[in-house]
């Protein structure tokens, strides 16, 4: 068994949400860059500028990119051979959460009851968690600040089987088109396919934390994002909404399998701003 | 041709009646934040007949929650939330003599038809350029609501702060008419 205390836990997430926050990832960076050279509204052109200078500055003012740092989702891979000591697992990455949101001059955007007090938590806690159990004595985490814009345009829809591969590409184009100007495109659209009802909204949350240079592993998945991406950008939408071929930087997809009755496809919207950091510990 | 336009609040009928969408607008003077929260105690104000927090006439809200100022700046990252959650709310204030909003995505056919009534415009400011936005707030002071941490009611004093024409006094909107342009079969 190998030893790992929660004090380590703690200052890593602090550092994981305040990185996110603060550093946008080379591989959206260099996305929105080729995506501007074929843009062909001027005022998307304008637009894209825009963002590519405000990362610029974010980095280098240390500042949040944007003023929603979203609510902290946590996602923690726990080799089986670890053993947590020194306190609560959980608490831990909350306190992280806690001194991150603190010290990084990040907004609180977590309220306590959702219907009817709305009163904010104060320190964007609680953290939303996902744990796997792996093989080998290391800890993965991954931090990926989600904010509200975007989130609110996503969904899960139960489909028919025979509703096939032609009823998801309408379903995620349609989802797409109905979000319109909303979720601050370009945007970033996972889609999550099978698993259950709960299952396909994680799957479409998790095909958000790959690096946008690598290709999907599966063929017949990389040629659906294809396909995918090519369909959402002649809608017109384009940054911001404001009309233009950029509406999204990329589709990406995640599978699993699913019951002989049911075809689940989810469909999570990111904003341009797709933040998320790794340690291993 | 879209028009670059400077404007100093409070705003008149006269300032913006000319604009057009597309047209790019630089706000200086005082303006301030709401958001959802501050948006449903103000018309509660305005329906129960007691003073506001601020005098609407010829003013511009800014749909923002900021993040907290880091140390020696006056206010953190400060780009605009996504402006429908204050549809149900704006054609009252309206009404009241709010000229302006400033915000990202589309606006509800009602705050349309509100807005060519009231002679007022709605400006996008671009979505996620938090830093970009928040240099040209020059002064940040909380005026009401402070239990609602970033959502409290903010008086800001800005300079140039860059805004597009999304919805003019004549019912157009950027929105529809930049993605039927756009458009490809």
């Amino acid at each position: 068994m190998r030893e790992i205390n929660v004090k380590e836990i703690i200052s890593a997430v602090k550092d994981l949400c305040i990185n996110a926050n603060y550093y946008l990832g080379e591989d959206v960076l260099s996305k929105i860059k080729k995506m501007r050279e074929v843009e062909e509204s001027d005022t998307a052109k304008d637009v894209l500028s825009i963002l590519l200078k405000n990362y610029e500055l974010a980095a280098q003012e240390k500042m949040p990119s944007c003023q929603d740092t979203g609510i902290a989702v946590v996602f923690i891979e726990l080799g089986q051979e670890v053993h947590i000591v020194g306190g609560d697992f959980v608490e831990a990455i909350n306190e992280g959460v806690r001194q991150g949101y603190k010290d990084g001059f990040l907004r609180k955007s977590m309220v306590d009851d959702p219907i009817i007090e709305r009163k904010n938590t104060g320190d964007n806690t609680p953290a939303i968690i996902y744990t796997d159990i792996v093989q080998g004595d290391k800890l993965k985490i991954t931090i990926a600040p989600k904010g509200g814009g975007s989130e609110n345009m996503s969904e899960v829809k139960m489909m028919k089987a025979a509703d096939g591969i032609e009823g998801v590409i309408d379903f995620v184009v349609d989802r797409v088109t109905r979000s319109g100007g909303n979720p601050c495109p370009p945007i970033i659209v996972g889609v999550g396919l099978g698993g259950n009802f709960e299952q396909s909204a994680l799957l479409a949350k998790k095909s958000l934390l790959r690096n946008l240079d690598e290709p999907n592993p599966n063929k017949k998945w990389a040629e659906l994002e294809d396909l995918l991406l090519k369909k959402i950008n002649k809608i017109g939408i384009g940054p911001q909404g404001f009309g233009g071929r950029t509406t999204a930087l990329a589709v990406l997809v995640l599978s699993k399998p699913c019951h002989i009755a049911s075809m689940p496809v989810a469909v999570n919207i990111q904003c341009h701003a797709a933040r998320h950091k790794t340690i291993i510990l | 041709m879209p028009k670059t336009v400077h404007l100093t609040t409070p705003l008149k009928s006269e300032d913006i009646i000319d604009l057009h969408i597309g047209d790019q607008v630089y706000i200086s003077g005082t303006i301030y934040t709401a958001r959802d929260a501050a948006h449903k105690r103000l018309v509660k104000l305005i329906e129960d007949g007691e003073e506001m927090p601020f005098d609407l006439k010829g003013q511009i809200i800014y749909y923002v929650g900021p993040a907290p100022a880091p140390t020696g700046k006056p206010i953190g990252s400060a780009g605009p939330t996504t402006s429908y959650r204050m549809d149900p709310y704006s054609p009252i204030l309206l009404e009241n003599g709010l000229k302006a909003m400033i915000g990202k995505g589309p606006r509800s056919t009602e705050v349309i038809e509100s807005m060519i009534k009231n002679k007022a415009i709605y400006l996008a400011a671009i979505g996620g350029a938090a830093v970009v936005m928040a240099t040209s707030i020059k002064e940040a002071e909380i005026i009401a609501y402070e239990d609602l941490g970033a959502e409290a009611i903010r008086k800001l004093r800005v300079e140039d702060l860059p805004c597009i024409v999304a919805n003019d006094v004549n019912g157009n909107d950027i929105y529809q008419e930049g993605v039927a342009k756009y458009k490809r079969d």
